[in-house]
């Protein structure tokens, strides 16, 4: 299998924190895999996404990305993935297609070449209609899938998700989820974080359940499911290994 | 440079779709600057033009309260009241007219005033006479006398709500005129003393007068006014009101979640602030002009002078430029590190106005005290102001203003970047 992240050792440690968010954690995901980042609150899930991405600095460690070091390759590495925030990360008062316009011009994408790939997408989420209607005039799900569009539109080779499907209706959800599948098989990697247990289950081929900054456990949805007893479910598999206590930090 | 130019025409589609915000930019300096000069120029009016209501309660009933109601009645735009309700005036009536706020201003003529003036003058030109030997010597019965006069005081009530401003220049005005029933006084006494003929002529006129000349550069320069001091001074307020837009605009984009799309993108921050930079400086020159359009064209339609910018429009433009960069940097700083609407909008707002009183815009620094003098010097909007009033009032060269300019410039780049420094310290922990 090619391997598209590597991540030895990484460690984040916040400043003010008393604990670390990240303790010498390493990781392997390989090409055309759909990696589930699994774990409570606070366990370091959105910490490690954030690294990964760009957007904060580890404390100690490495990552690579295609064998790009994350030292010295920021903006390669950050042209090649993509993100798809749980925040709706959009401005409210710009269309769906102006949205998309600045976001995309930002990969460095030809106008002509973006404005087909923005009237492609928007087709694709069934919103083709709507696209030069401001977004702060859409619903939660009509949000969600414009945000979904604005982290592929570069075709990146790594996607990360978070949260992808949290507060939107079924029907968005279902063309969300299809749309996910079609990229995986078009060959993008995709990273992704959530809390809903059953739809990681369904969803991703590995997963890693993070707890305090450490990964409990890798492996297979159903491998993870078998290696407990009397476990049906991954969030059976949760439970046993992160415990029933809460994670509340502040 | 695509992304630039990207990132710019998304911030033009965001502030063309904000009517507050656009109201702040525009609107609101557009009414600023009307209004401030509209109310600088009645109250100058107050002072100089416009009829002031006088109470004279004179307890005197003597020759120096009639002379002080005779000049007062001969002043224009003085309208002398000596009676309410058909009764003459009393001191406590004065005031409490004026505590009351019905006027703004009494005087009290005390009683033996004149007796008290008579006395003094007519001893004093007897005692300079007698040096002359044209009147008999003063005796020592006389000097006691002298000494014995009780001073008096004529008083004048002030309205509390009267600026210092308005007191001072009604002040001036009072006792220049006691000074002149002062003299009168005197010449007549000289003239009884030494048995002259009067001649009236003699007061009349004035001795030296002076003639105001501004020193400017060259001779054809503007000749300074209210309008001229203060179009200038509140353009400038305008464009660093920027601040407050501005740093708005970054919090709001830091929590709307599009930050983390701009965060992971292949794009640095310096070319996410290069789009907002190159939007806010175009503003700033929209800013500029139509300020400048409205005191040139609607001034005069409202009773106020027309503003001038005569042949240094260039310069006014260059000014308003390096301004606009300065305000902007400060406005990045400001947004960069506040984290939410509420710490930025009231701490920018209040920035601004503390930097506006630094320099200069409302009190001019030459008059602060030594203190505040030194602090000023720090502050960008006295940069602004003292290179526009050394283009538009000192009819001043490009060379005249490269310091103030170069500061402004260095401003921006400091502000700039301990924003980018802020955000990439951010970004580590």
């Amino acid at each position: 299998m090619e391997e598209t992240i590597r991540i030895h050792q990484l460690s984040k440690h916040y400043r003010g924190s008393d604990r670390y968010a990240l303790k010498d954690l390493s990781l392997s995901i390989n090409r055309n895999e759909v990696f589930g980042l699994l774990g409570p609150n606070g366990a370091g899930k959105t910490t490690l996404i954030s690294i990964l991405c760009g957007m904060i600095a580890p404390t100690s460690g490495e990552w690579w990305l295609n064998g790009l070091s994350h030292r010295k390759n920021r903006r390669k590495i950050q042209q090649q993935i993509g993100i798809v925030p749980q925040e709706y990360a959009l401005y409210p008062t710009l269309s769906a297609e102006e949205n998309l316009y600045y976001f995309g011009s930002l990969y460095g994408l030809s106008s002509l070449d973006l404005r087909q790939r923005i009237r492609e997408g928007l087709h694709r989420v069934g919103l083709a209609d709507f696209a030069h209607k401001p977004i702060k005039t859409f619903s939660g799900g009509m949000q969600r899938r414009v945000n979904l569009l604005a982290g592929i539109l570069h075709r990146p080779n790594v996607l990360f998700l978070d949260e992808p499907t949290v507060g939107v209706d079924v029907q968005s959800k279902e063309v969300i989820m299809a749309l996910l599948h079609e990229l995986n098989a078009q060959g993008t990697t995709i990273i992704y974080s959530s809390h809903h247990l059953n739809e990681a289950q369904h969803f991703c081929t590995r997963i890693a359940i993070i707890d305090d900054g450490r990964i409990v456990v890798e492996g297979k949805p159903q491998q993870l499911i078998a290696s407990v007893a009397g476990a049906t479910s991954l969030e059976n598999v949760f439970i046993h290994l992160t415990g029933s206590q809460l994670r509340d930090y502040a | 440079m695509r992304k630039l130019s990207v990132s710019a025409y998304k911030e033009v589609l965001l502030l063309l779709r904000d009517w507050g915000g656009l109201a702040i930019l525009f609107f609101m300096p557009s009414v600023l600057i009307i209004t401030i000069t509209l109310i600088q120029e009645s109250t100058f009016k107050a002072v100089g033009e416009s009829t002031l209501p006088i109470l004279l309660v004179d307890e005197d009933q003597g020759e120096i309260g009639r002379l002080v109601a005779d000049n007062l009645a001969e002043a224009p735009n003085v309208q002398l009241i000596t009676e309410a309700n058909g009764q003459r005036l009393s001191q406590a009536d004065a005031s409490k007219l004026v505590s009351d706020g019905k006027y703004q201003i009494a005087i009290v003529i005390p009683e033996g005033i004149s007796e008290e003036l008579n006395g003094k003058v007519a001893h004093n030109v007897e005692r300079i006479l007698g040096e002359f030997e044209l009147t008999a010597p003063d005796s020592a019965a006389q000097r006691q006398r002298s000494e014995q006069w009780e001073a008096k005081e004529i008083i004048i009530y002030f309205d509390p709500a009267a600026g210092q401003a308005f007191r001072n220049a009604t002040k001036n005005n009072i006792e220049k005129m006691l000074s002149k029933v002062e003299v009168e006084k005197i010449y007549h006494v000289f003239i009884d003393q030494m048995e002259l003929e009067n001649d009236p002529g003699l007061l009349d006129g004035e001795i030296i007068t002076f003639k105001e000349t501004i020193a400017q550069k060259g001779g054809d320069g503007i000749i300074p006014n209210a309008v001229q001091h203060n179009v200038p001074a509140w353009i400038l307020f305008g464009i660093f009101f920027i601040v407050v837009p501005l740093g708005i605009n970054l919090v709001k984009e830091k929590n709307l979640g599009t930050y983390i799309r701009l965060q992971t993108s292949p794009v640095s921050y310096s070319v996410v602030l290069g789009g907002k930079i190159v939007t806010y400086t175009v503003i700033c020159f929209i800013q500029f002009a139509l300020m400048l359009l409205i005191a040139k064209y609607v001034f005069p339609l409202i009773g106020l002078i027309a503003f001038e910018p005569g042949d240094q429009l260039p310069l006014m433009i260059l000014i308003a430029f390096v301004a606009g960069l300065a305000a902007i940097g400060l406005g990045i700083l400001i947004g960069t590190v506040a984290e939410t609407q509420e710490q930025s909008a009231p701490f920018g707002a209040i920035f601004v106005i503390i930097l506006a009183a630094l320099g200069g815009v409302w009190v001019p620094t030459f008059i602060m005290p030594e203190v505040m003098q030194k602090v000023s010097a720090f502050s960008p909007m006295n940069w602004g102001i003292s290179a526009f009033y050394d283009v538009i009032l000192r009819n001043g060269t490009a060379a005249d203003i490269a310091w103030p300019l170069l500061f402004l410039l260095l401003f921006f780049a400091a502000t700039l970047l301990a924003a980018i420094l802020y955000h990439k310290r951010h970004q580590a922990n």
